[in-house]
This record gives C-alpha cells, sequence and structure tokens, in this order.
C-alpha cells in the first residue's frame, strides 16, 4: 500500500499488467522515451522494451487504426492520444472499425483494446486541450467509455480496461492527474466496468457526476451537508458507457431530488442521458425537475476565463438550494 | 551552402507477362502447374459470371447495392492464389473473387448483399477481415496486423486492397508511413480501374504511377499489368516473399480493365458508347479472355485449342 497520484497509479496498472501479460503493449506519441507527456507510461519502455513500448509517428489515424489491427491479432494494445482534443482526427477507426468489428463479424474478431486518452480543462492549455467530448464516445455502440476520478480507480479500472475482451476508451481527467494522493495497493485490484459507486448516503438530494467534477461535486456536497443541512447522496458514475442506471434510479427514488454535474457540453450530453432515464425510471418518485450543471453550448475558452466556464461549487449549491425550495 | 539537385535512385519496375492477345514471355513464365492454370481460370470465370448475375439481380431490384468487380478478376484471384492460408487478407469491397478463392461461401456473399450480417462471418480458420466499407481504413489495420506479426515474431504476411480512388485518402498515406517505420509485412495492392465513381484516376493523383508514392516513405513499388492473373501472382510471390523476410512493405498497383464502375454507374456514358468500347477491347483487354488464349495455347498441354 502507497500514496500514489492518479498518474502513478495508472502508470502501476501499465507496468503490472504488462508484466502479467506479453499480449499487453503500448502506442502513442511520445509514450517511450518520453514516458508520455504526462509520464503515465514512464519506465515501460525501459522495461518491456521497443517491441512492446512503441513510440508512434504522430498520426492519430494510424495509431488508432494499426491498434486495432494489432488486436485483431491477438494482442491487447494500450493506445494512447496525446490529449482527447487530437482523437477526432482518429474518430472514423473508433466508430467504424473498433466499435464494429465483433458485430460485423458475428463474434468471430474482437477488438480487446484501450485507447486512453487524457481530457477535461483546468490546466491553463492551448486550445484543444481542454475539452470533454465523452458524449461523443458513448454515443458509439460498441465502445465501452470509463472515466475514473482518483488514483485508486484509475488504477483498478485501468487494469479492467485491459482485461475486457472489447474496446474501452478510458478518458482521463487530467486536472486529477497529479492533484492529490491516494492509498493504492502494491496487489493487483480491478473494479468491475460499468458500475456506479455511492461515494456518500444521504437522504434529501442525490448529486451525480464523474471524472475530474467529483472533486467540484465532493466539495459542493460537503458545504451543503455542512453548511446548509441537506443530507446529500453523492454518486461517481466511473462508466459512462453503459451507464449503471440501476445505482442512480434507486438512489433518485430515495431523495426524489438530483442534480447531474459535468464538464462536457450541456445539450445532447451525459447528464441529459441520465435525466431521460430518470424520467423513464423514476419519473413518480420525483420531488422536483431534475436539474444540471455543467459546462456551457459554446466551445472550451482559452484559458483566462476558463474558470468561469468549468462548474464550480458555487453553481450546484445554488441549484441544490432551488430543488429544495421547489 | 549550395543549391543543387538530389538524385533519387530508386525505381519502379513494370511487370508484364501476357501479352494481350495471352501469348507468354517465357523467361518471366512461373511455370505454374496445369491443375492450378486450370483452377485459377475457373475462379476468374467464376468470378466474372457471379459479378454478371448479381448485376442483373441487383437491376431486377433483388439484390442490395453492390461493388461490382468485372475486369478485376486477374488481380483479385492472382493475389489470392500467392497467399498461404497463414497469410492475412483485408479486402476492400470490391474482393468477391478473393473470398471465393479463400473458401467463402458464394451463399455469404449473396446474404451480405441481401442485408444479412452473417454475411460479413469470417469463416472458421480464415485469416480474412470481412469486407470494409469505408474506402482505405483497411490499410491501416492491416499494417496493425503486420506489426502484430512482427512483435510476436511470427513469419506470415498480410495483404491489403484498394482502389486507385483510395489511394487520395490520409488513411492510406498514414499506412504506407507506419509500414515503413515499422517495417511491417505488408503489401498493399491497389486495384487501378482508373474510375472511382465518376472521376477518373488523373483527377485523384498528379503522380504519374501511383506504384512510386511508396518510394516517398522508404520501399519499393511495383507496377503490374493487372489483367495478367501471371503477373500478378510474379509479383504478389515477389512481395510476400520478401515481407515474410523481414524486408518490409511493398505496395502494387495493378492497372485493370477500368471498366467496373462505368458499367454500374452508367451516366456518364451512353450506350452506344459502352457497347462500342466493350467490342473493341472485350477480347484483348479483359483478363479472363486474357488468360483463357493463353491456356489454350499449344504451350500449354492441358487444354487442347479444340476442346
Amino acid at each position: 500500500m502507497a500514496e500514489m497520484t492518479m498518474v502513478q497509479g495508472l502508470n502501476l496498472s501499465l507496468h503490472q499488467n504488462m508484466a502479467a501479460d506479453p499480449r499487453v503493449i503500448v502506442c502513442g506519441q511520445d509514450v517511450g522515451r518520453d514516458g508520455g507527456v504526462f509520464r503515465v507510461t514512464e519506465g515501460l519502455l525501459e522495461k518491456f522494451g521497443p517491441k512492446r513500448v512503441l513510440d508512434s509517428p504522430l498520426a492519430e489515424a494510424g495509431i488508432v487504426g494499426t491498434s486495432i489491427g494489432m488486436a485483431l491479432y491477438g494482442l491487447r494494445p494500450v493506445a494512447e492520444m496525446q490529449f482527447s482534443g487530437f482523437s477526432y482526427q482518429a474518430f472514423h477507426f473508433v466508430e467504424e472499425h473498433m466499435a464494429r468489428l465483433r458485430n460485423r463479424t458475428r463474434g468471430r474478431c474482437s477488438v480487446p483494446m484501450v485507447l486512453r486518452m487524457p481530457y477535461g480543462g483546468g490546466i491553463r492549455a492551448l486550445e484543444h486541450h481542454s475539452e470533454s467530448k465523452e458524449a461523443y464516445w458513448a454515443h458509439t455502440p460498441g465502445v465501452k467509455v470509463v472515466i475514473p476520478s482518483g488514483p485508486r480507480n484509475a488504477r483498478a479500472l485501468l487494469s479492467a480496461a485491459i482485461a475486457d475482451p472489447d474496446p474501452v476508451i478510458f478518458y482521463e481527467p487530467k486536472l486529477l492527474y497529479r492533484a492529490f494522493r491516494e492509498e493504492v495497493p502494491d496487489e493487483p485490484e480491478t473494479m468491475e466496468i460499468g458500475k456506479a459507486k455511492i461515494v456518500r448516503s444521504g437522504t434529501q438530494l442525490t448529486l451525480i457526476s464523474y471524472g475530474s467534477m467529483m472533486r467540484v461535486a465532493q466539495e459542493a456536497a460537503e458545504d451543503l451537508v455542512e453548511l446548509h443541512g441537506v443530507d446529500v447522496e453523492l454518486i461517481d458514475l466511473l462508466t459512462v458507457s453503459p451507464m449503471d442506471d440501476a445505482t442512480f434510479v434507486e438512489s433518485a427514488k430515495k431523495t426524489g431530488r438530483v442534480v447531474v454535474v459535468h464538464e462536457g457540453h450541456r445539450t445532447c450530453g451525459i447528464a441529459p442521458e441520465v435525466i431521460a432515464r430518470l424520467n423513464e425510471k423514476a419519473f413518480d418518485r420525483l420531488e422536483a425537475p431534475i436539474r444540471r450543471v455543467t459546462c456551457y453550448d459554446v466551445h472550451f475558452p482559452l484559458f483566462s476565463v476558463e474558470q468561469f466556464y468549468l462548474p464550480d461549487p458555487d453553481r450546484i449549491i445554488k441549484v441544490a438550494l432551488e430543488m429544495l425550495k421547489y | 551552402m549550395a543549391r543543387r539537385k538530389l538524385t533519387i535512385s530508386e525505381t519502379v519496375e513494370e511487370l508484364s507477362i501476357l501479352s494481350p492477345t495471352g501469348e507468354v514471355d517465357e523467361s518471366l513464365d512461373p511455370h505454374i502447374s496445369s491443375d492450378d492454370l486450370l483452377r485459377i481460370y475457373r475462379f476468374m470465370v467464376l468470378t466474372r459470371m457471379c459479378d454478371d448475375r448479381m448485376l442483373r439481380l441487383q437491376r431486377q431490384g433483388r439484390l442490395g447495392t453492390f461493388a461490382p468487380t468485372r475486369g478485376q478478376e486477374a488481380t483479385q484471384i492472382g493475389y489470392s492464389y500467392a497467399l498461404t492460408k497463414e497469410d492475412w487478407l483485408v479486402p476492400s469491397f470490391r474482393a468477391p473473387g478473393s473470398l471465393f478463392w479463400r473458401g467463402w461461401p458464394i451463399e455469404q456473399i449473396l446474404l451480405l448483399y441481401n442485408g444479412y450480417e452473417a454475411g460479413n462471418r469470417v469463416p472458421d480458420g480464415n485469416n480474412d477481415l470481412p469486407i470494409s466499407v469505408p474506402v482505405g481504413t483497411q490499410a491501416l489495420l492491416a499494417v496493425g496486423i503486420g506489426m502484430g506479426m512482427n512483435i510476436k515474431g511470427e513469419k506470415n504476411a498480410v495483404l491489403t486492397v484498394f482502389g486507385d480512388g483510395t489511394t487520395s485518402e490520409g488513411d492510406v498515406s498514414e499506412a504506407f508511413n507506419f509500414a515503413g517505420v515499422y517495417n511491417a509485412p505488408v503489401v498493399f495492392v491497389c486495384e487501378n480501374n482508373q474510375y472511382a465513381i465518376s472521376l477518373p484516376r488523373v483527377s485523384q493523383t498528379r503522380a504519374e504511377t501511383i506504384a512510386q508514392k511508396a518510394l516517398a516513405f522508404g520501399f519499393d513499388g511495383v507496377k503490374v499489368d493487372g489483367n495478367d492473373v501471371l503477373a500478378v501472382i510474379v509479383a504478389t510471390r515477389a512481395a510476400l516473399e520478401k515481407a515474410r523476410n523481414g524486408g518490409g512493405p511493398t505496395p502494387k498497383c495493378w492497372k485493370t480493365s477500368g471498366e467496373t464502375l462505368r458499367l454500374t454507374f452508367k451516366k456518364r456514358w451512353s450506350v452506344s458508347r459502352r457497347c462500342a468500347y466493350l467490342n473493341r477491347r472485350r477480347f484483348l483487354i479483359l483478363p479472363t479472355p486474357r488468360f483463357r488464349r493463353n491456356c489454350r495455347s499449344k504451350s500449354r498441354s492441358f487444354w487442347s485449342t479444340s476442346s
């Protein structure tokens, strides 16, 4: 058991999985010599050699396309997009092949690969380095979309993604890469993909979030409990596709009030999907209309104003208190 | 400081073994057994007959949209003949001949084009991918498979196919580049039928040949007469052999009859013009009649001219 950042947790998962399974390989821009621009793949090249740690040419479609090919040939590639903002050049490979080959071949071929990419704002980055477009991927059947929120679950979920027989898009909240440390067990650990986690139990209002917004939601929950006396239930989705609606539907039936918080755009995002499912499955138990606190429907701004664009605890608390008065 | 001319030393090989009238160049003849020549011929005819039949069925509304393959029998059967069962085939959406040769049942192809998912199920034991509808994407999958062969240390090769229009896709350039960088055992086959739906080859690229595109990525390109099944076999064998022995990728460009899409998308040509074209070229250009002439020539013992 050691205290680790998310980057170290992810790195531990890669080291252990590569050591345990010779089929696991890592590829992407600067993942070898440089250890990845965020150092998630540090030390892998030295330990496993250039045959299993591939410094890829600067071409996202090429990285994803060849990873699919390697997966078809029986390997388990873990491919990295340097930033999710550049993954769109590989979008067609996810949509046209990665997500479809199992179905297209009636189960004869599968694509057991992980596509890792750092996402999200708050790091004072250039344009295209801060977006949260998980909804794009969640809209494609045939891929799982996993978004961890801390060092321990990042490590466990990445290991589960590598072991998964089908493609997983692993969206890493880069704001949390080094934001805090957590105890991470030394021995291999996995978590079930597609399972949400109740982080705090409560009776009056359910806060649903995931990824980097979990910290913001957590802060809002603490303030709501301590300053406003609201008994909040906090849920971490962890996987946005497939969505664990059983957990949040049960919670909504208990509290009757739900706020969904995420960093992606407001329209056609993950929150609307959560709300639609609650509408279908918990409508008669709701005390107030479900609300969402999200980024706005404009492009992610340059960083001088990003703090106004990203949801913060105050926005969540304001919405929560309005709901309690409804 | 200087301004000077750099000479690029590489050249593109051009290969043709059968003349348009079916005479074989003895010095280049691969000396394939009579049984195999007959089998190759039968599959070429089968591919052609199937294609004609499917086109009629499609025109009658009894089959969905498919990509006709008329005039490309020599390339498909030729490169398939050169592949071993362990080698991988990553086809384009215009490859029924190669799928037939690799053992895909005809009814499965018909199922596919009648809208049944079962048509795409790769037969057990086959190292094939199903057809790829988004043009050019399959090339990168093939390179990934080749990279996998290198990582696992297995001495197989992978062959992937696309058309001349597809060479305009960035994915094909990325595939060439990755194949070069990782020395992947890949043979890229461009079936240059000279049209991409409505657009002629000259509107896709200013390059004189498609094969020469390989040079920029650091490996060899070969231009082959795609209506000449023997040339296709010889060139594919050489490229596969080179790939298996660590020589990396080779792209090949087959120039085929170029009739395929003109027949499908007839709005470009009037009926009389099409007929005139076919009558003029049928027995000289099309690969199957050309190969039939060769099979029936005096030099081949298995099929007398009187039969």
